[in-house]
């Protein structure tokens, strides 16, 4: 995604390319492109480009991805608290 | 089975606008189910969508001239990606959808499109195992579709690349700011108090006029952290938002010297300032739920960072505000 990077260095991705049976799903279903499959199997041509979605890992069939998935959302990360805060269960008004 | 335009109406325009302004938001939804679009037979592909009615209309609205079936999901009126990092776009709904809705009686070959963003919710190798059907991931956006179909399934590597460009970006800016009316005007009685606190106990004309000076910053903090920060986010210096909203809220900081709040007192003038950086690095901070390359690790590291700083300045504003009058 041209002219677009996060915070280097806190994506929890992590791929174990001993596992990988180079099916290509992973780069099929990654929407910021970062991995690449060649005669000599998968790379990883970015981890810091890496959002964390999860598609990835949820689609790969011998479980040689890990990645903590989530929303990179400030409301959604504080929604538990203020809902501490305010008594309530549910986030309201957000997505 | 129901047969959709592939045109739009008056009235899905004035949804759009509801929807993208956040008045039906929540509420904008099309029944789960399966429609048909154009002829459809017993060989027309399937693709299915979230039941979020601005998900619906953007992919109905791509398929002029193509004979197809839609599956509707239930994701209770949510879009695509936000509902498959929800939970509710799952491999479970898609595999009840399918059964729910006797698709295997409909069409003859056992394929389902599915939008590439759903994958963050589907695992295609259990929707098969569950149901039957194999799972392709479609282009992420639906203007993709008729050229996916025509070239028998297949991507070109821009069709799975997410963007956000400035349309893209803008078009997020009113839901943003609906969203704050409720908490404005919460804060609005609470800074009318603070502004009409003085020497002599409380003032409801330095409320009124203090108060007003203030809600004229609060308004340039959303302005610097809900429309600048969106509309110039790649350029906006700094990885992190609460920065990037810093420096928006700066550039909104600006404006409001060459109005009147400039005729304050120091400690006011900088409470003022500090008050619309500070709202407007808060508000960029939250932004980045409307992004799709904020990962939560990098979200939660910059919260650390960024929300002390927010907190000491709020109280530093407060300080400084309310005290002016004392100094």
């Amino acid at each position: 995604m041209h002219g677009y990077r996060y915070i280097e260095g806190t994506a929890t991705l992590q791929v174990d390319l001993q596992r990988c049976v180079a099916c290509g799903l992973c780069a099929e279903v990654c929407p910021h492109r970062i991995f690449a499959l060649s005669a000599e199997g998968l790379e990883v041509k970015d981890y810091d480009l890496c959002m964390e979605c999860g598609a990835c890992a949820r689609n790969c069939p011998v479980q040689a991805i890990t990645v903590s998935p989530g929303v990179g959302c400030a409301a959604a990360l504080l929604a538990p608290l203020v809902n501490r805060l305010l008594g309530r269960k549910v986030l309201s008004g957000c997505c | 089975m129901p047969q959709v335009a592939t045109a739009a109406s008056f009235r899905d325009f004035c949804g759009t606008v509801g929807a993208r302004i956040g008045i039906i938001r929540r509420k904008y939804k099309v029944a789960p189910g399966i429609y048909a679009v154009g002829t459809p037979g017993s060989e027309s592909p399937v693709l299915v969508t979230a039941n979020y009615k601005l998900s619906f209309d953007a992919l109905r609205l791509q398929l002029c001239g193509v004979d197809a079936w839609l599956l509707v999901l239930d994701t209770r009126g949510i879009n695509v990606w936000c509902a498959a990092g929800k939970g509710t776009l799952s491999t479970e709904e898609v595999i009840r959808s399918v059964e729910h809705s006797r698709l295997a009686l409909v069409v003859s070959h056992r394929e389902l499109v599915l939008p590439q963003l759903a994958a963050t919710g589907v695992t295609a190798q259990d929707v098969k195992r569950g149901c039957g059907f194999q799972v392709f991931f479609g282009p992420i956006r639906a203007a993709d579709i008729p050229t996916y179909l025509q070239q028998g399934n297949q991507c070109n590597e821009t069709m799975r690349e997410v963007t956000f460009t400035l349309p893209e970006r803008a078009v997020l800016i009113p839901v943003e700011l609906f969203l704050l009316a409720k908490p404005l005007l919460i804060t609005l009685a609470l800074m009318f108090v603070l502004s009409g606190i003085g020497p002599s106990l409380f003032s409801l004309n330095a409320a009124l006029h203090r108060g007003l000076t203030l809600l004229t910053a609060t308004l340039l903090g959303i302005f610097g952290g809900a429309v600048l920060t969106p509309l110039l986010l790649p350029w906006l210096p700094c990885r992190q938002f609460w920065i990037k909203g810093v420096l928006a809220g700066l550039a909104a900081a600006v404006i409001s010297w060459l109005l009147p709040a400039a005729r304050y007192s120091l400690p006011e003038q900088l409470a003022l300032f500090l008050w619309m950086i500070t709202l407007s690095s808060y508000l960029a901070m939250n932004f980045t739920g409307s992004t799709p390359f904020t990962s939560p690790s990098g979200v939660e590291y910059e919260m650390r960072r960024g929300i002390p700083v927010q907190i000491a300045a709020t109280c530093l504003t407060i300080v400084l505000w309310v005290g002016s009058p004392f100094f």
